[in-house]
């Protein structure tokens, strides 16, 4: 567990110092835009089931890009990414156990499973 | 041993709970980033409705999204990413203590917020003209019989998810009216922006939600037209 | 003789009178005394469904309500029971109050944030209290579709929003303890000195931040279900019910834990003082906390064993649900290992802790027994998973809410309560509670199905017992009401430490001031560390 021991401990990652420049946020916003014209674009392409993917690992591109610079997870402390990281992990959690019961069901011939 | 104890008076910076105005702010920080843990997992229960009946029913799903206008959803995305740039550098200035241009950048967000707003309320206009609308009086043209109802779960959870969007942003419009109301008074300095720091957050996040709903609702299959 | 005149103390409780210094309070104390009386209302009510339950169930064919009021009796008593008694209780109430003062804190990270959290339960409580008045609701707690959403005819979505504005409540209170325990800490009251207490209302506000959205979305899909008809779990739609369930339980099973971590919390605490012995295994106990609330979220499919789940799935959920059982065990084993050489005395709060081991230990044990699919289709939906659960959350979570309260007590309010009176009163818990609920294991393991209020006659004498025992857990539940409301004005005044405890609570008068500390404490003990507190005044009976 984190041995933070006194509340006063200032965190050297506050955000509060870190003053990002104009020019990296518009450099980070055409990324965002450029991903967008792609996914777009992608999505009139026949990939199969690769569609999907592209379009989920572009859009988890942009929201790395929002989180990392807009959200200013990259100047952020520990607990912070600690937070982050946990809350999608979650939904996972979420998403994947009830997807093992959705996907599995009628494989082992079991009358209504 | 009467006094209590008050180790200060009570500032917005530094209320009385807490220690160090520093300590202030990463709690209030720590604060809203768990409150939108809580959103991700909100949210987060209408995607696995929607991956369940994608997975389910791929080519309705597919038909369904492509009466969708990929070009407004597309351009509407685009106002929403110009949002948040105009957010952030909002944030940005406020860090500054450059109060006009807080005030300035919170407009632009708001504007742009709007905008989408209202290409929304034209989208879902469109949806109700074309009987689109999940309910009694909902007809998809061009697919059997049998197949109206998996493609009303799409609908359905078009207007679900969009709708639980657009109310999150309407919540976000009236955040940054209130912090637009307090900039003016100038309220916010290098030394205490806390509030547009984190209505920054929030608003990121809703723009986060759009960026994964636009290419799930618009962009299935598209070739398939 | 003393002529003059002495002022009372100031504390946080005659520091303002009035409604209003108490509807518009920051204070964290006042708001976890709110909290007290909100939920002891709905205890009550909760009880009052289970007292019609029981003498329903005392003859075999159904002549005291009708069948659609018996399945509306059920309903409440499990919603009034779960959502604004047991899921609030200890973190809101004992929580609240002494939280902050256990980590030296002045108040929790957002005390306005606090109020409003109060505020929501209410307001939850209120919408759901007029769905019971208006008529009841019938679809169980559990709100299954396509029942709740398409055939009801009761108030399905006045209680739906009552839950849904009350999940608000937990979840900014599990916000603002997750934001206090890891800003607010004293200095030198590093993680491994928190007392256990803290660490359990920790992982507790982990499980309320993560599970109870997806609880509230899942309440506004059924909303758009059944008011816009629009099909998300309606099969003649291609919808699929099993998805609500796999939503609902979600959180509803972690939802268990919240109610549980606490109440585990509040026995470490109590058996550590009642032993004047450190916890055995601090780590293990800590981290345990932790394990159950990470845990907790990988097993909800154990729900659906019998509702078309697939077979792989339910193996899957099987074999995790085994090991959520771990950590609880764990916790068992270092509790009798405190017990062990320790000089035990036998208080009420220990009393009600020696009940909590042994009945937690039963209800965990059955719990393993139905995570086993093969068992689990055999007594699914009988009353053997109703003795399971209430073992836990009543011989469970609710003795450790009655030590808990009994163990505080002096502090949140400076009296002592009577002794003799709260021994009796925990000895007729714990023999109504056998009595009710013993025979419900056999009984399900007979094959009676829970939520049926006609049965075959050869299950009456078991009914009986088991309303006879209801009727004398009433009486064990009613004594403390009265004597702790005689207390407040009749008790012995508390000194600050009446039971020789380690912790920064207990440095503090009873009741406390309104900031808790005079001084900002600086901790350089480890948690549990009884020489800081030999010689002082312990009132232990």
């Amino acid at each position: 567990m984190s041995t933070d021991t006194h509340a006063q401990d200032t965190h050297a990652q506050d955000t509060h110092q870190h003053v990002d420049s104009v020019g990296t946020y518009v450099l980070v916003f055409l990324g965002l835009i450029c991903l967008t014209v792609i996914t777009t674009a992608v999505a009139f392409v026949d990939l199969g089931a690769f569609s999907v993917v592209a379009a989920l690992g572009i859009a988890c591109c942009k929201m790395l890009l929002v989180a990392l610079f807009f959200m200013h997870v990259r100047h952020s402390s520990k607990l912070t990414r600690l937070v982050v990281v946990g809350g999608l992990l979650w939904l996972g959690i979420l998403l994947l156990l009830t997807l093992g019961d959705v996907m599995t069901r009628g494989w082992v011939g079991v009358p209504g499973r | 041993m009467a006094s209590e104890a008050h180790a200060h008076e009570e500032t917005l910076a530094l209320r009385e709970q807490f220690e160090t105005a520093s300590q202030q702010k990463d709690a209030s920080t720590l604060g809203m980033w768990i409150f939108l843990i809580t959103e991700v997992m909100f949210f987060g229960g209408m995607f696995l409705a929607y991956t369940v009946y994608r997975r389910a029913y791929p080519d309705i799903f597919a038909i369904a999204s492509s009466s969708l206008n990929v070009y407004i959803g597309a351009a509407n995305t685009v106002v929403l990413l110009c949002s948040s740039l105009t957010m952030v550098l909002a944030v940005r200035a406020a860090q500054l203590g450059q109060k006009q241009m807080i005030i300035l950048f919170l407009i632009l967000t708001l504007l742009l917020g709007g905008v989408f707003l209202g290409v929304k309320a034209y989208e879902w206009n469109e949806k109700f003209v074309e009987h689109h609308i999940p309910g009694t009086s909902f007809h998809f043209e061009g697919i059997p019989a049998e197949s109206q109802g998996h493609a009303q779960l799409f609908f359905s959870l078009y207007f679900a998810m969009t709708g639980l969007h657009a109310f999150h942003m309407i919540i976000g419009a009236g955040l940054l009216l209130y912090l637009i109301f307090e900039a003016r008074k100038g309220r916010y300095t290098a030394d205490y922006n806390t509030p547009v720091d984190l209505i920054g957050l929030y608003w990121h996040f809703v723009d986060v939600i759009w960026i994964f709903l636009f290419p799930l609702l618009y962009l299935i299959d598209r070739h398939l037209k | 003789m003393i002529t003059a005149a002495v002022t009372e103390r100031e504390h946080y409780l005659n520091q303002s009178y009035g409604l209003k210094s108490w509807l518009l309070t920051k204070d964290h104390k006042r708001i976890g005394l709110l909290y007290l009386f909100t939920v002891t209302l709905f205890f009550f009510l909760g009880g009052a469904f289970a007292t019609m339950i029981r003498i329903e169930l005392l003859s075999p064919t159904g002549n005291f309500v009708s069948s659609d009021t018996y399945n509306k009796l059920f309903t409440m008593h499990g919603v009034a029971m779960i959502f604004f008694f047991l899921i609030p209780s200890i973190p809101a109430t004992l929580g609240n109050f002494f939280l902050p003062m256990m980590i030296g804190a002045r108040d929790l990270a957002f005390p306005r944030i606090n109020l409003v959290s109060w505020y929501l339960l209410v307001i939850g409580g209120l919408f759901a209290l007029f769905a019971m008045l208006a008529g009841g609701v019938d679809t169980g707690w559990t709100f299954y579709t396509p029942y709740s959403t398409t055939y009801s005819n009761s108030w399905v979505i006045a209680t739906a929003l009552g839950i849904f504005i009350a999940g608000f409540s937990s979840i900014l209170t599990g916000l603002n303890f997750i934001v206090t325990v890891h800003r607010m800490r004293a200095p030198g009251m590093t993680w491994s000195r928190m007392p256990l207490f803290v660490w359990s209302t920790y992982a507790t506000s982990l499980i309320q931040v993560l599970g109870t959205p997806v609880l509230a979305v899942t309440i506004i899909l059924l909303f758009c279900e059944r008011v816009f008809h629009i099909g998300i779990f309606d099969p003649a739609l291609g919808g699929d019910p099993v998805l609500f369930q796999h939503l609902f339980w979600f959180y509803s099973h972690p939802a268990v834990y919240i109610m549980i971590l606490p109440a585990m919390g509040v026995i470490s605490e109590i058996v550590s003082v009642f032993s004047r012995k450190a916890i055995f295994g601090y780590h293990f106990v800590a981290y345990a906390s932790i394990a159950i609330a990470v845990l907790g979220f990988l097993v909800w499919g154990h729900h659906l064993f019998v509702a078309t789940q697939s077979v792989y799935a339910g193996l899957v959920f099987s074999f995790l649900s085994y090991f959520v059982a771990i950590p609880s065990a764990i916790k068992v084993f270092n509790w009798t290992a405190t017990l062990y050489k320790g000089s035990i005395s036998f208080a009420t709060p220990m009393l009600y802790a020696f009940g909590f081991i042994g009945l937690f230990t039963i209800g965990g044990l059955t719990g393993l027994f139905l995570a086993a699919l093969g068992f689990d289709v055999h007594v699914t939906d009988t009353y053997f998973v109703v003795a399971h659960f209430h073992y836990i959350m009543v011989g469970g979570a609710i003795m450790a809410y009655m030590g808990g309260l009994h163990y505080w007590w002096p502090k949140m309010t400076g009296r002592m309560y009577p002794e003799g009176w709260a021994k009796l009163s925990a000895l007729v818990v714990f023999l109504g509670f056998n009595l009710t609920f013993f025979p419900q294991f056999i009984l399900g393991y007979m094959g009676m199905p829970r939520r049926y209020h006609v049965y075959p006659d050869e299950f009456q004498v078991l009914h009986v017992l088991s309303t006879a025992g209801a009727s004398v857990l009433a009486v064990g539940y009613l004594m403390p009401m009265i004597y702790f409301v005689w207390s407040l004005k009749y008790g012995a005044m508390a000194p600050a430490n009446p039971w020789g405890a380690s912790g920064l609570e207990w440095k503090t008068p009873s009741p406390p001031p309104l900031h808790n500390f005079d001084q900002m404490p600086v901790v350089t003990t480890e948690a549990y560390d009884y020489s800081s507190v030999i010689g002082e005044e312990i009132q232990v009976g």
